[in-house]
């Protein structure tokens, strides 16, 4: 059996990737995509809690992470369409209207 | 010295102190809301209406203060927090009720004053509505029982003074001064306030969590002295302040932007004796710390000759007034600080009536003169304005130190006590006394020079010099027999309770020397500038001499250069250091760390990408960076 | 299988049911709505505003046992809090009334969003289970962001709508990381076990890194420093109601949580945590002061300003235990208060097509309008601390927790803060009284819902800071509720 903490580090990594992303990419939708790296590594983390502490909290935790993360991107690809109907762009680096 | 302790007074619950300061308020409310609708007339009335009764009933609480006792009007509880109990309470004692006569008589007159005044004015509803609050904080600020409820009238009245410095607000140079004084007064607040922390934290640390000034007084004794002298030269700092004395005395020369009764009210008779009053009320504590004294009453001194000497050479009838209540109020603090604190609130009574009758005076003479306030364009307005004339010379006359008249007591008194007072020294009184001759000199110049001789000003102007109506002239009469007599009211004796009892015993010289220079410097005044005709170049002693010291006559002229120097020392470097801030820090340092980081990890990163502001990149890093400083701290 | 229903108390979640009623009605409503008729919407959700309102009031006290397995009470500090979302809702719905016609915003979901983003802020005060209040969290957020861009006109809104939600999705995740980690190291995440657990074996590692992620997560809704960076663009590019609604309630609803968490659920150890916070307090305050000077643009220097006041708030949260819990949920009544009222000011100045949020656009204001000057100098006054305006009362409560608790340098730091703060509150007053401004033609009316909030605001900032002892006393009780 693969010890718990095996997973709580593997979670920890994709968290910093996931982190990582956010900090390096420019295009939007893959930072977005990161920021779901991101709740998908803590679900890792949720699951191998609820397995070491054997109840079942954590998993219905992940249910409910993974449909508010459902309806994060139902909203953010929504607002990143608005943004690339007006700017036409999805480069972060181009969305500097507002600054200081 | 021994102060009976402050538990041990009478003490009398009364339940009308709160209409003293309520009738201004209301006057204030109704200005506001009413006052637009039913126009010059009513307001006229209302407004020093409204002062009057205040003054009825502080009259009613003063005459049945009992002796050596106090009264107490407890409106309701305001803050409690935890240990912490500040109620609204009002509180007469000998020396709020010296006080609240003052303002409010005082306070009565000037108003009364000013309906003549601004009678031109379009904007008299505002102007009498800032003039009822100002008085409103004011009685707060002297009558408030604990230190927050005096911080509350403290914040109003700056606030009042800042709006009415402004009050002509087109005018640029009006709304920097008005700035100028907000600043100086913000210093002095944070003096104010930490002093105020500090004192609460440091009796609360022996378990007396309290802001009331009796239980203050109670427990003072337990605090070690270098906190006391610490706590002592915070609130001097307020003082200094908003009572302007050195360095902080730069905006009230300014403030003589504001319309003349404002000057007179506000910039001379009560707002900036709070200082005054502050450490008064807190005697208990600066008599605890001998340094905090000293320093005081070193400022004070080192004020009262160092404003005079830049009254001398001013040509600004309104800012000759405006350094000599910059000197005024550095006897009062000398008085304060070598512990004769009666002798100092006698002279904040006596300087109101003189100063204030000078003031409304001298904008007698403005208004008469449409406008002009440079003494060199007046000259020969004896006979024109009788009244003013003959009110102005007692003015001159009392503050001068002549024999028998109010400022001869009051100033006398601080300058003996600073000669022998245990807490006094010899040099203390030769600066005041020297400061006493200037004040002579420079006020009878700027009486010689305005009423006598013959008249300067443009024919056009000279034609239409009036003497002021009634109602202005009204309040001078008054303010001129108050300037007489004031010095026969034992404000002295009635705050014995407060302060002690005592009389320094002083060589004739030392008692006699300050009138002597007084009479002195009347009687120079009256050789440069009667028997030679003053202004002419080339002509008369005063010329003569001004030439003569040409350097220090332009460093009196320029006021020391101050106000250069503060720009230079200060103000500058500050707007430099936030411009760096804002300019390096943000777009060269943060901008530069994304820039940094991107470059190692991502080496084909275009540079100015990330020179670019405004970047949800750059907040994710910030972002970032918190949280692992957060965890780092956690996790070593 | 043998499953047993747990015992479920429904009066607990009642204001949130009927908010989330109304929201619905106003969704489905504007469905068969003309396009001028949309202001009954508002009206519909004030009407349900306040009878939610009238509800908490009656469940004041009643209801302090927890219910839904003990994942929700509502126990007095919920209904405060309650009471605040109320009032913030109210007045926002209030000032949109106009605004949403000056700005061209005509889209019916607007009030339904504002409806939702509250039933959020009410289960974040009353969850007592990390999940929930993460559910809550996001309920808000995610109407939230939509609310930030819903101005389509503008280009600034899109880019203040897409900036916060990226952050704040980016910021959940820690958080969610936060509570993850807390699970690992309690076994449970609701705050009762916690709190328990807390108390019998102090802390962990885990408990620690989940802890230092649960205040970078708050720490971003609240807007301190450093995860305060997204405030000003944000801030600045929604529309000004959103903007109010945002600084106000949003603030309010993550300090219930946060403060529920901390100063309770992990007040057995807090020496692990009152040592960041204190820095986070000291820098958020200053950091936010000092930039806030040189703003031109007046939603921006308010952003800054609220960014300072969160740090005051920190202040409250240091102090911890009744004194500064009660003064943190007072402070926050009266930073609601009138920051509210100063962005309804701020509406009330913008005319179509011309939001006029320039710092210039105040010049004259006192004299050409007299009424809305008096009350945004009332509004500076307070922010900057002038007694007696609440802004004084609450920033005293607060430092006089501080001194009590022993943090005289924080204390410190605070009042030198706020003495500073003064300068760019008093530049507006400046402007509008010493200044002469360029005429602007059409007068903004008063007499209309936006005016009544706004003398709502006035007069609440008046009153609660001359008598504040009643306000304070139900804040104290309210908090010791939580046990």
């Amino acid at each position: 059996m693969v010890p718990t903490s095996y997973h709580l580090i593997l979670s920890g990594i994709l968290f910093t990737i996931g982190v990582t992303g956010v900090l390096l990419r420019r295009n939007i939708i893959i930072i977005f995509m990161s920021i779901e790296l991101m709740l998908n590594a803590v679900n890792l983390s949720f699951v191998a809690l609820a397995r070491h502490f054997g109840n079942m909290d954590g998993q219905i935790i992940v249910f409910f992470v993974m449909s508010v993360a459902a309806a994060e991107v139902a909203v953010g690809l929504a607002i990143i369409l608005l943004v690339f109907r007006g700017r036409e762009t999805v480069n972060v680096d181009e969305l500097n209207l507002m600054r200081w | 010295m021994e102060h009976p302790h402050a538990a041990e007074v009478a003490v009398q619950t009364v339940s009308y102190l709160r209409y003293i300061v309520l009738f201004p308020l209301l006057g204030v409310v109704f200005n506001l809301f009413l006052g637009p609708r039913y126009g010059r007339q009513v307001v006229n009335w209302v407004s020093p209406g409204m002062i009057f009764l205040a003054f009825c009933f502080a009259f009613a609480a003063f005459v049945q203060l009992p002796d050596g006792g106090a009264l107490v009007d407890s409106v309701y509880p305001w803050i409690y927090s935890g240990a912490l109990h500040v109620d609204i309470a009002l509180r007469v004692d000998p020396l709020s009720g010296t006080m609240i006569m003052v303002i409010t008589g005082v306070g009565f007159l000037i108003h009364v004053y000013s309906v003549g005044y601004m009678a031109h004015d379009d904007d008299v509803v505002r102007y009498f509505a800032y003039l009822n609050l100002f008085t409103t904080a004011m009685l707060l600020l002297v009558l408030g029982d604990n230190i927050l409820l005096l911080f509350v009238g403290w914040e109003g009245v700056g606030l009042c003074s800042y709006l009415l410095i402004g009050f002509w607000y087109t005018d640029d140079e009006k709304a920097s001064a008005g700035k100028k004084a907000f600043i100086v007064n913000r210093i002095g607040d944070a003096g104010f306030l930490l002093g105020l922390f500090l004192l609460f934290w440091s009796l609360g640390a022996h378990g007396v969590w309290t802001l009331s000034f009796s239980e203050i007084a109670a427990h003072a004794s337990v605090l070690p002295v270098t906190t006391v002298t610490l706590i002592c030269l915070l609130f001097f700092v307020g003082a200094a302040g908003k009572s302007a004395q050195i360095p902080l005395y730069v905006w009230l020369p300014d403030a003589m932007a504001g319309p003349t009764p404002v000057s007179a009210l506000i910039h001379a008779a009560t707002m900036v004796t709070a200082g005054i009053y502050l450490i008064a009320r807190m005697h208990f504590l600066y008599s605890l710390s001998q340094t905090a004294l000293a320093v005081v009453a070193v400022v004070g001194a080192v004020t009262a000759l160092f404003a005079a000497t830049i009254a001398l050479v001013q040509t600004d009838i309104k800012k000759v007034l405006a350094y000599s209540t910059v000197s005024q109020l550095g006897y009062m603090f000398l008085g304060l600080g070598v512990g004769a604190y009666a002798a100092g609130v006698f002279h904040v009574m006596t300087h109101a009536f003189f100063k204030a009758l000078l003031f409304l005076g001298a904008g007698s003479v403005i208004h008469g003169m449409s406008e002009e306030q440079d003494i060199r364009k007046m000259g020969g307005l004896r006979s024109k304005m009788p009244t003013t004339y003959g009110t102005f010379a007692i003015g001159c006359l009392a503050i001068a130190g002549f024999p028998l008249l109010s400022g001869f007591f009051s100033k006398d008194l601080i300058l003996e006590h600073a000669f022998g007072s245990p807490h006094g020294s010899p040099l203390l009184w030769l600066i005041g006394t020297l400061g006493a001759g200037l004040t002579a000199f420079y006020m009878f110049r700027l009486f010689f020079v305005t009423f006598w001789g013959e008249n300067r000003s443009d024919p056009e102007i000279a034609h239409h010099i009036h003497e002021s109506p009634q109602v202005m002239t009204m309040p001078l009469v008054v303010l001129a027999i108050l300037s007489l007599i004031g010095g026969y009211f034992t404000v002295p004796e009635l705050l014995s309770p407060l302060y002690g009892h005592e009389h320094p015993h002083v060589s004739p010289l030392v008692k006699y020397l300050p009138t002597l220079l007084g009479l002195g410097g009347i009687g120079l005044a009256y050789r440069l500038y009667v028997q030679d005709p003053p202004f002419v170049p080339g002509r008369g002693g005063a010329d003569r001499l001004s030439r003569q010291f040409a350097g220090l006559h332009q460093l009196l002229l320029n006021k020391y250069y101050v106000d250069e120097l503060y720009e230079a020392a200060i103000v500058r470097p500050l707007l430099a250091a936030s411009d760096w801030l804002w300019k390096v820090w943000d777009t060269v340092v943060i901008d530069g760390l994304v820039n940094g980081t991107a470059q190692v990890i991502q080496a084909n990163g275009s540079v100015l990408r990330f020179w670019q502001t405004g970047n949800v990149q750059t907040y994710a890093l910030s972002f970032c960076c918190g949280a692992i400083v957060i965890l780092g701290y956690y996790l070593w | 299988m043998d499953m047993t229903l747990p015992a479920v108390n429904w009066l607990s979640v009642l204001p949130t049911l009927l908010l989330s009623v109304t929201g619905m009605l106003a969704l489905f409503w504007d469905i068969w709505m003309k396009d001028d008729e949309r202001s009954l919407l508002g009206w519909l959700s004030l009407t349900g505003i306040v009878v939610t309102a009238l509800c908490s009031w009656l469940l004041w006290g009643q209801n302090d046992v927890e219910s839904f397995s003990g994942m929700f009470a509502l126990d007095a500090y919920a209904v405060f809090f309650h009471l605040v979302f109320c009032l913030v809702a109210g007045l926002t719905v209030l000032m949109s009334l106009t605004y949403l016609e000056t700005a061209e915003i005509r889209h019916g979901e607007y009030y339904a969003l504002i409806l939702f983003a509250t039933v959020g802020m009410t289960v974040m005060a009353a969850a007592t289970d990390l999940i929930l209040i993460f559910l809550g969290l996001e309920t808000m957020s995610i109407a939230v962001y939509v609310l930030a861009g819903i101005w389509r006109q503008h280009l600034t809104s899109h880019e203040a709508a897409l900036k916060y939600f990226l952050l704040g999705a980016f910021a959940s995740g820690f958080l969610l990381y936060g509570i993850a980690l807390i699970y690992g190291a309690t076994g449970s995440v609701q705050l009762g076990p916690i709190a328990e657990h807390v108390g019998a074996q102090g802390s962990s590692p885990l408990l620690l890194i989940g802890m230092g992620l649960l205040i970078v997560g708050f720490g971003f809704k609240v807007a301190a420093v450093p995860f305060h960076v997204w405030t000003p663009d944000v801030y600045q590019g929604s529309p000004t109601t959103v903007t109010a609604f945002m600084a106000v309630g949003v603030k309010a609803a993550a300090f219930a949580a946060f403060a529920r968490i901390f100063l309770h659920t992990l007040g057995a150890v807090h020496t692990d945590w009152q040592g960041i916070l204190w820095v986070v307090a000291a820098l958020t305050m200053t950091v936010g002061n000092i930039t806030a000077l040189v703003q031109h643009n007046i939603k921006r220097m308010l952003a800054y300003s609220s960014i300072a006041h969160a740090g005051y708030l920190l202040v409250a949260m240091v102090a911890g235990k009744e004194l500064g819990g009660a003064a943190l949920m007072y402070y926050l009544v009266a930073y609601g208060l009138m920051n509210l009222g100063a962005f309804g000011v701020v509406v009330a100045v913008g005319r179509k097509g011309e939001p006029h949020e320039e710092l210039d656009d105040y010049a004259g204001l006192g004299f050409r309008h007299p009424a809305l000057g008096m009350a945004m100098t009332v509004f500076m006054l307070s922010l900057t601390g002038v007694p007696p305006l609440v802004g004084f009362t609450g920033k005293f409560y607060i430092f006089s927790a501080a001194v009590q608790a022993g943090y005289i340098w924080l204390a410190i730091i605070g009042v030198l803060n706020s003495v500073v703060s003064a300068y760019y509150y008093i530049r507006v007053v400046v402007n509008m009284y010493m200044r002469e401004g360029e005429a602007i033609v059409e007068l903004p009316s008063l007499r209309s819902a936006l005016g009544a909030a706004i003398l709502i605001a006035a007069i609440g900032t008046v009153l609660m800071g001359v008598f504040p002892s009643a306000s304070m006393s139900w804040a104290g009780a309210s908090f010791l509720s939580l046990g």
